[in-house]
């Protein structure tokens, strides 16, 4: 789960991270209330949403006279912005964080991140901060500063002051750069992140160092301890159809193609939508409905997968372990009645003999697959009219 | 032989009396698995299918010699259980739960190297479907009749995609020395790599087919260690070549996964390194025929 960059500036100052002052507005006449709140000659406007890359798609800008506070705050609220991370489609601003702008005269990467080759959380500092971090990591990994946390007794001060005298910092740069590296692991330990970013971490003109930017993910499987974290989900940011598929206990992706996908276990998903581009088809979503599905949640996915007008035929590929073929069986039948497209269903695993009767005797026009290529090619024919039940 | 299990295998159950775990404590004893007990805190001395239960995996292990255990707890307490197995002496523990916590089985996998690499208790899972020695004992939650007595190995991280290989081996006659599912955790107890060496020791184990997915680096690992110790043909599958490329926030995740994340670099890197690839999941089980033909 991800958070807005002025949640994750709240969360990341109680732990001493030294952070901009700033406030949300969700309207331009707040915007200019917090700018006269803040004071100040100079503020920055930032669209809040759940992406990197928005200075170079308009969504900041430094302001300097309250109108101009508006002006941009009016531009950007409503706005879908589209940037290098957030997929064609962007994301929508429906609220702007506005902050007291001060001079700075150096840039630095800081991120933490859940390393999987390593099993532990690896911090990574470069002096060259800014926007092209990730051609940095590519061309020139060996300028990376790089620290693997001990899990057994997480990352220790002189870890942190390696990083800041790495970075060249001066001595009084240095304790505020080790107490901003320090906050921020413990922040990533403490609430179950998996990644923080300070992109930038800057020294100010002053000599002051400040996090100018803030990125905050949290382990989904950890979000039923941080009840905190939980209360920040800004459902806007996310696809209504996976938030919706996430209510129900499942896993669904949108895609481009026609052919809707149900499907058991991510692994198989992703097999099977292999299969059908394999056959010379397009899968329409990628949809996992887990361990356990009883009807109503096969029923669900069904409401799911036809909510995408895009779909002209149905693929249901259940291999039955944790579950059993009769209960998805049923879910099938009760949802295929009054259905618009054709339906190809393949069933095999656990009481398979019963759940292929409750589908042949429910006299519904199902395809029925006996393997997966079968399957994927039946989906495909269906999908392109050229196979109809029988 | 097999690897991990076999129908001597002492077993006790973790979260013994929930209504999941009795179901599939009941298949695994109808399977032919030695189950001797379970676990379920506050419940010891109740006999549940026969089997004594007990409050702690020590009193388990003190009353039946057990050495495995399939923990069916859930996520909160999952990590708990897990350092209990490790304390207790275990061997193996196959734990099914999905939705654990990263950072616990983070804490998890270093608790476990405080015991030298011969005592250490081997976690299998989290978020897998367990395994099987085929004929012998069942470890997990598969449906037991796909798999048929033989000689070749499987390692997958999608149990779904397990059983369609042991289903596509079976109909072309082939049959299976022992199925483990890694799970699909980012964080898992065992690697394809850990397997691996143990199917290159097993005599009866004369192929082996690896099923990964996208992200992550323990397929190419793996593929690289086979190339330099492994004797035995291996077939590889990697799962997700249309899968979308995530949406993401920021560069931190980007900057860590070096090349080979996706599934057509991994199937890319798996054929560099000499492994037979399967060019869709419809054809697991041919490749797998194909394969023994090079076994010795």
């Amino acid at each position: 789960m991800d958070i807005h960059e002025y949640q994750a500036k709240e969360l990341l100052a109680s732990f001493g991270v030294p952070v901009p002052r700033g406030g949300v507005a969700y309207s331009p006449d707040q915007a200019v209330y917090v700018a006269t709140e803040l004071g100040g000659w100079h503020w920055a406007v930032k669209a809040q949403i759940h992406s990197g890359g928005r200075g170079k798609a308009g969504g900041v800008k430094l302001c300097k006279t309250y109108h101009e506070v508006a002006d941009v705050s009016r531009e950007l609220l409503g706005k879908r912005l589209v940037t290098n991370q957030t997929g064609p489609e962007g994301k929508l601003c429906n609220r702007v964080y506005i902050e007291a702008a001060e001079p700075f005269e150096r840039e630095i990467y800081l991120g933490f991140v859940l390393d999987r080759k390593t099993e532990r959380v690896r911090v990574i500092a470069s002096g060259a901060g800014g926007m092209e971090i990730e051609e940095i990591a590519h061309d020139k990994p060996e300028t990376l500063l790089q620290i693997e946390v001990e899990p057994a007794v997480g990352l220790q001060p002189f870890q942190a002051r390696e990083i800041a005298f790495g970075l060249g910092l001066n001595i009084k740069q240095v304790s505020q750069a080790v107490t901003t590296i320090m906050g921020c692991y413990r922040a990533f330990r403490d609430l179950d992140a998996t990644m923080v970013e300070i992109n930038p971490l800057v020294v100010t003109k002053e000599g002051k160092v400040l996090a100018l930017d803030a990125k905050m993910s949290f382990d989904d499987n950890a979000i039923f301890r941080r009840r905190q974290i939980a209360e920040m989900r800004d459902v806007a940011q996310e696809d209504p159809r996976e938030a919706q598929a996430g209510q129900h206990g499942l896993n669904y992706v949108g895609l481009s193609g026609d052919i809707g996908c149900i499907i058991n276990g991510a692994g198989l998903a992703m097999a099977t939508m292999d299969m059908i581009k394999y056959a010379g088809g397009e899968p329409a979503n990628f949809l996992d409905v887990g361990g356990g599905a009883s009807p109503e949640r096969v029923g669900q996915a069904f409401n799911l997968v036809l909510s995408d007008p895009g779909v002209k035929a149905i693929l249901v590929n259940i291999f039955a372990g944790i579950n059993r073929c009769d209960w998805v069986a049923q879910g099938v039948v009760q949802a295929a009645k009054d259905l618009r497209v054709p339906l190809i269903v393949r069933l095999a695993g656990t009481n398979v003999e019963e759940g292929m009767k409750i589908v042949q005797e429910s006299g519904l026009p199902i395809i029925l697959a006996d393997t997966l290529a079968d399957a994927a090619n039946k989906a495909v024919a269906a999908a392109r009219g050229d196979l109809k039940a029988s | 032989m097999s690897i991990l299990i076999d129908e001597k295998t002492r077993v006790i159950v973790q979260g013994y009396t929930g209504d999941k775990a009795t179901f599939h404590a009941k298949e695994m004893i109808a399977y032919g698995t030695n189950v001797v007990g379970g676990v379920t805190p506050g419940k010891g001395g109740q006999k549940h299918l026969d089997r004594p239960v007990f409050n702690t995996v020590k009193d388990a292990v003190k009353a039946t010699g057990a050495e495995a255990s399939l923990a069916f707890v859930p996520p909160p307490f999952a990590a708990d259980a897990l350092m209990e197995a490790a304390d207790a002496g275990l061997k193996l523990v196959c734990i099914i739960t999905d939705g654990i916590p990263a950072q616990d089985m983070m804490r998890v996998k270093r608790y476990l190297r405080r015991y030298p690499k011969e005592q250490r208790t081997t976690i299998v899972g989290p978020n897998c479907a367990g395994i099987i020695s085929a004929g012998k004992a069942m470890l997990g939650i598969m449906p037991g009749h796909i798999y048929i007595r033989g000689n070749v190995g499987i390692v997958s991280r999608s149990g779904t995609l397990g059983y369609e290989a042991a289903a596509q081996m079976k109909e072309l006659g082939i049959g299976v020395t022992t199925s483990v599912g890694i799970g699909g955790d980012p964080i898992n107890g065992s690697s394809f790599l850990d397997h691996l060496e143990r199917f290159e020791k097993d005599p009866e184990t004369k192929a082996v087919i690896m099923i990964g997915e996208i992200g992550g680096p323990q397929e190419a690992e793996a593929a690289a260690w086979v190339k330099a110790n492994m004797t035995k043909p291996v077939v590889g599958y990697v799962a997700g070549l249309t899968a979308p490329k995530g949406r993401r926030m920021g560069h931190a995740g980007a900057i860590i996964s070096a090349a080979g994340d996706t599934a057509a670099e991994k199937a890319e890197i798996m054929k560099s390194y000499g492994l037979f690839v399967a060019p869709s999941a419809s054809e697991l089980g041919s490749t797998v025929a194909q394969a023994l033909t090079k076994a010795r």
